[in-house]
C-alpha cells in the first residue's frame, strides 16, 4: 500500500495528459463555441436589399421553410473562398439561401455577387453591423441554420468547409426538413 | 582603475538599471493604463466612467484575450459605440451585461455569473487548494510517527549488545577510550 505512493506524480501527470489532450480538442476552442442564439428565435430585423427597389430581408422571412443564412461582405477574403460552396446548397430545392452583407457597401456586394453568382434568395444589407450584433456575430463569414419555426439551430463561426458541409449542415438540414 | 572602484562602479550601474525596470513597470501596476482607445466620448465624465469599466469586463470576441476596451477589431468597436449608446440612454450596468450575455453568451463576460454550468470554475480553485493543504498534514503527521521510533525492549537491547561484542566494535570503543 505504501509502496502505491510512488504512482502518484505518475497518475497526476497522466491526469495532467487527458486534461491538456481535451483542452486542446478542436471542438472545445472558444474560438469555435458555439452561438447562445441555439435554440433561440432569429432576432428581429428588418434589412433593405441591395438595390433602392430589391425587397431586403426581414426575420419573418426567416420562418416557414428550413433557411441557411450566411453573412458575408465583399471585403472579406474567406468568404469568397467559401462561395461555391454556398452557390452548391442553394440548388437543394427542400432548403433556402439567404444572405446578409456585413458593413459593406451595397453596390460592392452587388458586385461581388455578379463576379461570382448570386446564391441567395433573398439578401439584406446590413451597413451598420448593429443586425449582427443581435445574432452574436463574430465576424464573417459565418454560417446559419434557421428550422421553420424560425428557430437558430446551427452555427458555424468560420468559413463553409465541404466536410462541415457534408458532415455537419447536411445531415441536419435533411433532418429539419423531413 | 582599482578592483573595488570596477566592483561599484558594476554595482551601480545594475542597480540603476534595475530602478530604470520597476519605475518603467510601475506606472502599468499602480494604474492600469488607461488603454480604452479614445473614439467618441460620452460628454457626461460619470458616464464616461461607467461605460469604460463596461468595456474592461467585456470579452472581444475576435481577440478573446482582450477586452473590447483595448482592441481595435471592428466588432470591438462597435460594441464600444453601443455600450456608450446604452449607457447615456439610461441602461443599468446589469442590464447591459444582460444584452451582451443574450447575445454571445456568458463567454463575452471575463467575470462569468455564478450559476450550475460555472460552479467548477468558481469553486474548482478551492477545492484543489484545501486538498493540497489536506495532503500536506497528512504526509507532515505521517513523517513525525515515523521519525520518532519506539524504544528498545529489553530482548532488543540484550541483542545489540550481543551484536557489538560479536563484532568487536564494543573492544575498540573501550579501547579508544583509553
Amino acid at each position: 500500500m505504501r509502496r502505491l505512493i510512488f504512482l502518484v506524480p505518475l497518475l497526476v501527470v497522466v491526469l495532467l495528459a487527458v486534461l491538456f489532450w481535451r483542452g486542446l480538442d478542436p471542438a472545445r476552442n472558444p474560438a469555435s463555441l458555439n452561438s447562445a442564439l441555439i435554440g433561440k428565435s432569429v432576432p428581429a430585423f428588418a434589412l433593405a436589399g441591395l438595390t433602392p427597389g430589391a425587397p431586403g430581408l426581414t426575420a419573418a422571412d426567416l420562418k416557414g421553410q428550413v433557411t441557411v443564412l450566411n453573412f458575408f461582405a465583399s471585403w472579406c477574403a474567406p468568404c469568397r473562398a467559401e462561395h461555391p460552396l454556398l452557390m452548391e446548397l442553394a440548388r437543394d430545392p427542400n432548403l433556402r439561401v439567404v444572405g446578409i452583407t456585413y458593413k459593406d457597401e451595397p453596390a460592392k456586394s452587388a458586385a461581388f455577387l455578379a463576379e461570382l453568382g448570386d446564391p441567395f434568395a433573398a439578401i439584406g444589407a446590413d451597413e451598420t453591423g448593429r443586425v449582427g450584433i443581435d445574432f452574436g456575430l463574430t465576424g464573417v463569414p459565418e454560417t446559419y441554420v434557421i428550422d421553420r419555426d424560425g428557430i437558430i439551430r446551427y452555427r458555424l463561426a468560420q468559413p463553409l468547409d465541404s466536410a462541415r458541409l457534408e458532415q455537419e449542415i447536411r445531415p441536419l438540414l435533411a433532418d429539419l426538413a423531413s | 582603475m582599482s578592483n573595488v572602484a570596477t566592483l561599484f562602479l558594476a554595482r551601480a550601474v545594475v542597480a540603476v538599471l534595475l530602478l530604470a525596470l520597476v519605475s518603467a513597470s510601475l506606472p502599468g501596476m499602480i494604474a492600469p493604463a488607461q488603454a480604452v482607445s479614445a473614439d467618441e466620448q460620452l460628454s457626461d465624465p460619470a458616464l464616461e466612467v461607467r461605460a469604460r469599466n463596461l468595456m474592461r469586463e467585456v470579452r472581444c470576441v475576435v481577440c478573446q484575450a482582450q477586452s473590447i476596451g483595448e482592441s481595435d477589431a471592428g466588432i470591438a468597436v462597435d460594441l464600444r459605440h453601443l455600450i456608450r449608446a446604452q449607457v447615456a440612454a439610461g441602461a443599468s450596468d446589469d442590464q447591459i451585461r444582460q444584452f451582451l450575455v443574450d447575445r454571445y453568451g456568458d463567454f463575452i463576460l471575463f467575470k462569468p455569473p455564478f450559476k450550475a454550468e460555472t460552479a467548477v470554475l468558481w469553486i474548482g480553485p478551492f477545492v484543489v487548494l484545501l486538498t493540497g493543504f489536506g495532503l500536506l498534514v497528512w504526509f507532515f503527521r505521517r513523517r513525525r510517527t515515523i521519525a520518532a521510533p519506539a524504544a528498545l525492549d529489553p530482548e532488543e537491547t540484550r541483542r545489540v549488545a550481543r551484536a557489538l561484542d560479536d563484532s568487536g566494535i564494543a573492544d575498540l570503543e573501550r579501547g579508544s577510550s583509553t
